[in-house]
């Protein structure tokens, strides 16, 4: 294999409550024929009947740095487990990391940033949450971490689709899109979603947030491919109108004191932006609220660049580039994008306006 | 330029150390490589090696790999297994008075007797490092929020020493008075022990992955900067109070292993850029023993006279330089 300056090793993480199927998923992902060589990294071995000699058993171990700031959470194990697998460079092309249905995916995603270490060998490609449709109403009742899970996903599948009926399934696609409107969404019966849907996603990679998420800046049109035409009232506080709204779609967003769910996202669009006032706001809001903030994503147009700026971030950890020129004829606006639980809206609203150049 | 013998490894050199006058080096693929023995290459570990370390009589080599298995290797490249935790990925090893040796994999470490009994030694989260007190039989496993002190023979209950934070590695100083732990954070603690007073040593740019007590104590040397780092042990407070030793510095690349010489006050740097340097603690005098190639140095080990240097890279380049004599 190459050997190339940046051969980092894609790491895919999977989440899920137990039982949603993320065994299924791992097992068709190391039976199926695709030629690339994978190092799994799981909790406990349980059913995964693989014979794959790179394949390891990991206790969570959830290491706090400096000031125990959940923001600065780590998976210590993880390092270790990468810092071993890198021994065997060469025998692999890249690692799936299991988690434990209660985990908190955080600590995972940030060890590949805070980490240098493990920053330098590997490259988080992608989270990717397997919820299981029969159940996740009732989990997100009881739990955080399922929230946190669907909240957290670049790609979420929506298992066990033949479980449950029409109308429930379309209440549960609401309810996940709610949390989550941003992540590439599957219906899958036992997982079954091509490969690629789930692998090499780049979902963290700034050159390609947006060729992941053509939704972002695309408005109203995406509900002609629907079979359900949402109300004039179904524009809520996303300002988003890429979920797919089931026949409920009216009652879930009009009676929200019945919402058990805290999480939710907002995205703010603005034209161009005042760089120096921007960055130091964003600074500032993810030192402050990081905690609350789970994923951020945004593509900003500086007044007077005349390159693409993208931005992510996990809670306190935020990443920021020039992506590419802006193209001729398009529109230089700029969007964000924050999931979070118990979020100001308008405090951030607010501040954010204030950047406009 | 000191003359190189090179050897090829083709995968991570895990680990470089001299069985007598053979150089052994322990590679990521799972063999153990020889030169200037009989033997030029073993198999030892399906799945790969993890760890490894030379036994206090320096007459073999005790590996741990991802096959679970603990292997005894020695210069005429006969194994011999030692033990075996099937499924577990043995990724630490250490090797102790009275031919003990310790192994650990996740929350787990175990010391095997010479004659073959085992202990287990249960801890609540991962154990980070492992070794040995350097008198009695003392295991001693770094782990997160301290290190733990377990007599392997005797009863009586661990002694525990605290600090908050991840500890990922340990070392006991040559002379029994202080144990120092690499962290997850950019720095080393140490405790003396006649108090357990804390020692803090930090300002490190980088995450120390690599530390070596030169002759008789006097320093221990560390990486995780673009110079080797060494803090003095000779005073009565340890390095408290007082400025490290800054040696080698580099402008563009940092340090990944270091290794002190075993009778100078001289030690081996190697850097990320594949470099290795000799460097004299008095003066700062330096000596390029290797130029800048095939991956960061991950492995060195002096000879017990001090005048061969085995070193191996991330990329499997290793070999045995020869240091002219002075």
């Amino acid at each position: 294999m190459s050997e190339a300056a940046d051969s980092r090793i894609p790491v895919t993480v999977l989440t899920g409550y137990l039982g949603a199927g993320k065994t299924t998923l791992l097992n068709r992902i190391l039976t199926e024929n695709h030629g690339t060589r994978y190092a799994v990294i799981v909790n406990e071995f349980g059913e995964i009947g693989i014979d794959n000699d790179l394949l390891v058993e990991s206790d969570e171990e959830v290491y706090e740095m400096n000031n125990g700031c959940i923001c600065c959470t780590v998976r210590g194990d993880l390092i270790r487990t990468v810092e071993n697998l890198m021994k065997r460079k060469g025998a692999f092309d890249a690692i799936i990391v299991e988690t434990t249905g209660v985990a908190d995916p955080a600590p995972v995603a940030q060890t590949f940033f805070m980490d240098d270490d493990v920053r330098a060998a590997a490259e988080l490609d992608a989270v990717v949450a397997v919820v299981d449709a029969r159940h996740v109403l009732d989990r997100l009742k009881d739990t955080d971490e399922a929230e946190d899970q669907i909240a957290f996903a670049d790609v979420i599948l929506l298992n066990k689709t033949d479980l449950v009926k029409d109308e429930e399934l379309q209440a549960v696609e609401a309810a996940v899109r709610k949390i989550n409107p941003y992540a590439k969404l599957h219906k899958t019966e036992r997982c079954s979603v091509g490969l690629d849907a789930v692998l090499n996603r780049g979902a963290f990679d700034l050159d390609r947030i947006l060729e992941l998420e053509p939704d972002f800046l695309k408005t109203g049109d995406e509900h002609h491919h629907h079979d359900h035409e949402c109300g004039p009232d179904c524009d809520h506080d996303h300002h988003h109108h890429d979920h797919e709204c089931g026949p409920d779609c009216d009652h879930e967003h009009h009676h929200h004191h019945e919402d058990t769910h805290s999480v939710k996202s907002i995205s703010f669009k603005a034209g161009e932006l005042d760089p120096q006032t921007f960055l130091r706001w964003i600074g500032e809001v993810t030192q402050l609220e990081g905690p609350k903030i789970l994923r951020l994503k945004g593509i900003l147009a500086f007044k007077d660049d005349p390159q693409r700026y993208v931005v992510q971030g996990i809670h306190m950890i935020i990443e920021g580039n020039h992506q590419r020129e802006w193209r001729s004829g398009e529109t230089r606006e700029s969007r964000l994008v924050f999931i979070g639980r118990d979020l100001d809206e308008k405090a951030l609203e607010e501040s954010f306006m204030a950047c406009k150049a | 330029m000191p003359v190189i013998a090179p050897v090829d490894l083709e995968s991570f050199v895990v680990s470089a150390a001299f069985l007598g006058d053979v150089a052994v080096f322990g590679a990521g693929d799972g063999a153990v490589h020889f030169q200037g023995g009989a033997e030029t290459v073993v198999p030892v570990h399906k799945g790969g090696l993890l760890s490894a370390s030379l036994t206090q009589d320096g007459k073999a080599l005790v590996t741990g790999g991802a096959d679970g298995r603990i292997c005894r290797v020695t210069a005429d490249g006969v194994v011999t297994e030692l033990a075996e935790r099937p499924r577990k990925w043995i990724d630490l090893i250490a090797t102790g008075p009275q031919d003990a040796v310790a192994f650990a994999s996740g929350r787990t470490a175990w010391v095997r007797l010479n004659n073959g009994e085992e202990k287990e030694f249960v801890h609540q989260r991962a154990v980070g490092g492992l070794t040995f007190a350097p008198k009695g039989l003392r295991l001693v496993t770094a782990r997160y929020d301290g290190v733990t002190l377990w007599w392997v023979n005797a009863q009586g209950d661990p002694q525990e020493l605290t600090w908050k934070g991840a500890h990922t590695g340990v070392s006991y100083s040559p002379d029994g008075k202080y144990i120092v732990t690499t962290m997850q954070e950019n720095a080393l603690h140490g405790w003396r022990l006649s108090d357990s007073q804390d020692m803090r040593m930090s300002g490190y740019p980088f995450k120390v992955k690599s530390i070596s007590w030169s002759a008789k104590g006097k320093y221990l040397a560390s990486s995780g900067a673009e110079a080797a780092i060494l803090w003095p042990f000779t005073g009565k407070n340890g390095p408290m109070g007082q400025q490290p030793l800054q040696l080698g510095l580099r402008a563009d690349t940092q340090v990944s292993v270091v290794c002190c010489h075993p009778k100078e006050d001289m030690l081996a740097i190697g850097y990320k850029d594949g470099m290795v340097m000799a460097v004299r603690f008095s003066d700062n005098a330096e000596v390029l023993l290797r130029r800048p190639g095939q991956g960061s140095i991950s492995a060195l080990c002096w000879d017990r006279k001090g005048t061969r240097l085995a070193f191996g890279t991330e990329e499997g380049a290793a070999g045995v330089i020869t240091i002219a004599e002075e």
